[in-house]
């Protein structure tokens, strides 16, 4: 009796826990550009300046600007990842004007210094004094002055032409700009003769290697070549997604009809397990915050799949153990028992096979590996484990008595 | 047993090792020939995209398309206020300039999406996707041999190639496009390969272990055995995977249509291998190790 009132209790709070947060988490899978519409570039960048070397600190800068500047346009959530040593991903949802958005991206990040002109609004500066390439690539840090107050030094390569920037502009701002956006508008207050210098001002620790960072970058500017762009209108992607998911629901529903008809009692615990197991999965992407796309679906239908066949194992084998007259209790013992080595072997090879494929695949081969392993694991967890927990609970607790409620008619079964 | 009568699965597959072997052949010479039909991810070029106050005809657009002088002629798709036009070279900015003004001579309100697409990426992953699979498929030799022994390993192997072959086979003999998403699905129908053989040679492994096998034709029995032990686990797997399939070709979306019809084949070709296939390779490998009854010499 308490055996078969855990097993009630767990199904029902768990059925309780799925029924409740299935809608809200269903609502924060965060969906791919190939199901929700947007468009995606992938950038491979080298150095405007001939034989200047790409490092991964530059390109990782460059990346940010990108993402920065998507979100300047006002497009929803940019996603941008560096990918190898030379390229950028960039993923953009619900872009209105795709062509300005482009062109927009590809200008390389311009870093200027700025000294006010006529006609300037206070605060603002248009007269472009340095840029860039006039400072010595990386040698802008952060380090800390008397006060220890966190300061920028940095380094110009042409001395003279700072010496007379900074005679002229002593006691006034020099603005750093990035593209148009101000970073910061420290004042003279040297003229500096030996091609460095240090700006100081209120920053903090973080603030001032951003700074010296984005002075970094634009000393060495990237340049940006789209490889390869695919766009999905938004309708179109909607529409992918509606038409995916109704399939989806149509085959589990099927897939679940059969397991029950198939295997009566222990199938409907097949198919709680089953449910239970799309619903972590589901839960798994918004923990992790994976985003689902087309390859995505299909990893995860070959999981289910897969899922099944844990269970159809499992109930075939009990069902054979039935047949050779074994007693419900000891079929069940040894279908677990035997079955879980089968699906073992065959899950771990997978995860073998997927996991080559997250080492050594790119873009759509990786995100189909990881989920592929996600939910082989989860798999494991809910098929094997917790579906063979619950038949032997239910089996202990007297509910499955006869070996019709496993689908096996007393004629097959052999005298033992 | 359930079976009144016993099949022959290693007899029979004599028979399909004929008919995959001609499938394999009838592949490589499509392939050879042929090649695949590759959709616009695989081919360099341009392609622009117009959207317009009104509906055009293709002939209303012929003469600015004329003007432009190119040697080879674009593939037009019209659509609802929407034109579609796919060059296989690249624009330069002067043609495309060209091109746009020419069109909006037609229609004055229209607005273009130009881009350029480099065969590059799409080329490079599914590079990537074939040594992924090459060195996965050695990650499943060591696997397999510490657990079973090096004749499975193989078999699967085999098996596992076969039926991502048959599928790129059958996508070229029918002519079927071949995009992004058909890498995906080939990489699919792989971890389903492996895994439906696995069980069958779980099996196999834990029938070799009751009493000696002594000759081939024990070991053929034994085959059979297995076979047919797992036989209704391996219909009722196949038919659940195949309905999940079957009904994302049916009601999915136009644009994962190839996928899932990639996905149907290779699963059926991955129950289908296991059984004929994997299970018949083994015992041929094992075969080499046991003396058959035939060649034993003969006692006096």
């Amino acid at each position: 009796m308490k055996r078969l009132m855990g097993f009630i209790i767990t199904v029902l709070v768990l059925t309780g826990v799925m029924a409740v947060t299935t809608p809200g988490l269903l609502d924060k899978v965060r969906l791919g550009l190939d199901l929700k519409g947007g468009f995606e570039i992938l950038y491979e960048a080298e150095p405007m300046d001939i034989g200047a070397e790409l490092t991964r600190a530059s390109l990782q800068k460059t990346a940010e600007s990108l993402e920065k500047r998507a979100n300047a346009l006002g497009t929803s959530e940019p996603e941008v990842t560096t990918e190898g040593t030379n390229r950028i991903r960039l993923k953009i949802a619900g872009v209105t004007d795709e062509a300005e958005v482009r062109k927009k991206m590809k200008e390389p990040a311009v870093l200027t210094f700025r000294s006010a002109a006529e006609g300037d609004a206070a605060g603002t500066y248009s007269k472009i004094e340095m840029v860039g390439s006039d400072f010595v690539e990386g040698a802008a840090e952060v380090q800390r002055d008397q006060l220890n107050q966190p300061v920028i030094q940095i380094k110009v390569k042409d001395k003279d032409k700072f010496a007379e920037i900074t005679k002229r502009l002593l006691g006034k701002n020099l603005a750093i700009y990035l593209d148009e956006r101000q970073l910061s508008d420290p004042v003279v207050q040297a003229v500096l003769t030996d091609g460095t210098a240090s700006i100081s001002g209120n920053y903090t620790l973080d603030s001032a290697r951003e700074l010296a960072d984005t002075i970094n970058l634009g000393a060495l500017p990237l340049k940006l070549t789209e490889k390869y762009s695919q766009s999905v209108g938004a309708t179109l992607g909607k529409q992918s997604l509606d038409q995916t998911v109704r399939a989806g629901i149509v085959g589990s529903i099927i897939i679940l009809i059969f397991m029950i008809g198939m295997y009566r009692l222990p199938g409907v615990l097949a198919s709680f397990a089953l449910l239970l197991h799309t619903w972590l999965l589901i839960a798994v992407f918004v923990v992790a915050d994976f985003t689902l796309t087309l390859p995505g679906i299909a990893a995860f239908i070959l999981g289910i799949g897969m899922a099944v066949d844990a269970n159809i194992i499992t109930n075939e084998r009990i069902r054979e153990e039935m047949r050779s007259g074994k007693s419900i209790l000891s079929s069940v013992k040894a279908g677990n028992k035997i079955s879980f080595r089968t699906v073992m072997d065959a899950n771990v090879t997978t995860i073998i096979v997927a996991a080559v494929m997250f080492a050594f695949g790119t873009g759509a081969v990786k995100g189909f590996a990881l989920i592929l392993i996600v939910e082989i694991v989860l798999s494991i967890v809910t098929n094997l484990y917790f579906a063979h927990w619950l038949l032997t609970l239910l089996v202990k607790s007297g509910m499955l008595k006869k070996p019709k409620q496993f689908g096996v008619k007393e004629s097959e079964i052999s005298a033992l | 047993m359930r079976f009144k009568k016993e099949l022959d699965f290693v007899h029979l597959s004599k028979y399909f090792f004929i008919f995959s072997i001609v499938l394999t052949i009838l592949g490589v010479l499509f392939l050879a020939i042929f090649g695949l039909n590759y959709s616009v991810d695989f081919k360099a070029g341009s392609n622009v995209d117009v959207s317009l106050s009104k509906n055009i005809t293709t002939e209303q657009l012929q003469p600015a398309l004329d003007s432009l002088n190119l040697s080879h002629e674009p593939s037009i798709t019209l659509g609802e206020n929407r034109v579609n036009i796919r060059y296989d070279e690249v624009l330069d900015d002067t043609q495309s300039q060209a091109l746009q003004a020419e069109i909006t001579k037609l229609d004055d309100q229209a607005s273009f999406e130009i881009n350029t697409v480099d065969t590059e990426m799409a080329k490079e992953l599914a590079r990537n996707a074939i040594y992924s699979v090459l060195l996965a498929s050695i990650g499943i030799i060591i696997y397999v041999s510490i657990r079973f022994e090096w004749r499975f390993a193989l078999a699967a192997i085999v098996a596992l190639l076969h039926d991502a072959f048959m599928v790129v086979s059958i996508f070229s003999i029918f002519r079927l496009e071949v995009d992004l998403t058909f890498i995906v699905a080939v990489l699919t129908i792989i971890g389903y390969s492996i895994n439906d053989t696995i069980v069958i040679f779980d099996r196999i492994r834990e029938n070799l272990r009751f009493g000696k096998q002594k000759t081939y034709e024990d070991l053929k029995a034994l085959v059979n055995k297995s076979v047919a032990q797992t036989l209704m686990r391996s219909l009722y797997t196949a038919f659940t995977v195949f309905i999940a399939a079957f009904f994302l070709l049916v009601l999915g979306g136009e644009s994962i249509k190839m996928f899932s019809l990639a996905m149907v084949i290779g699963l059926l070709f991955g129950a289908y291998s296991s059984i004929f296939i994997a299970s018949p390779l083994w015992l041929l490998l094992k075969k080499r190790q046991k003396p058959s009854t035939k060649s034993a010499p003969a006692k006096a």
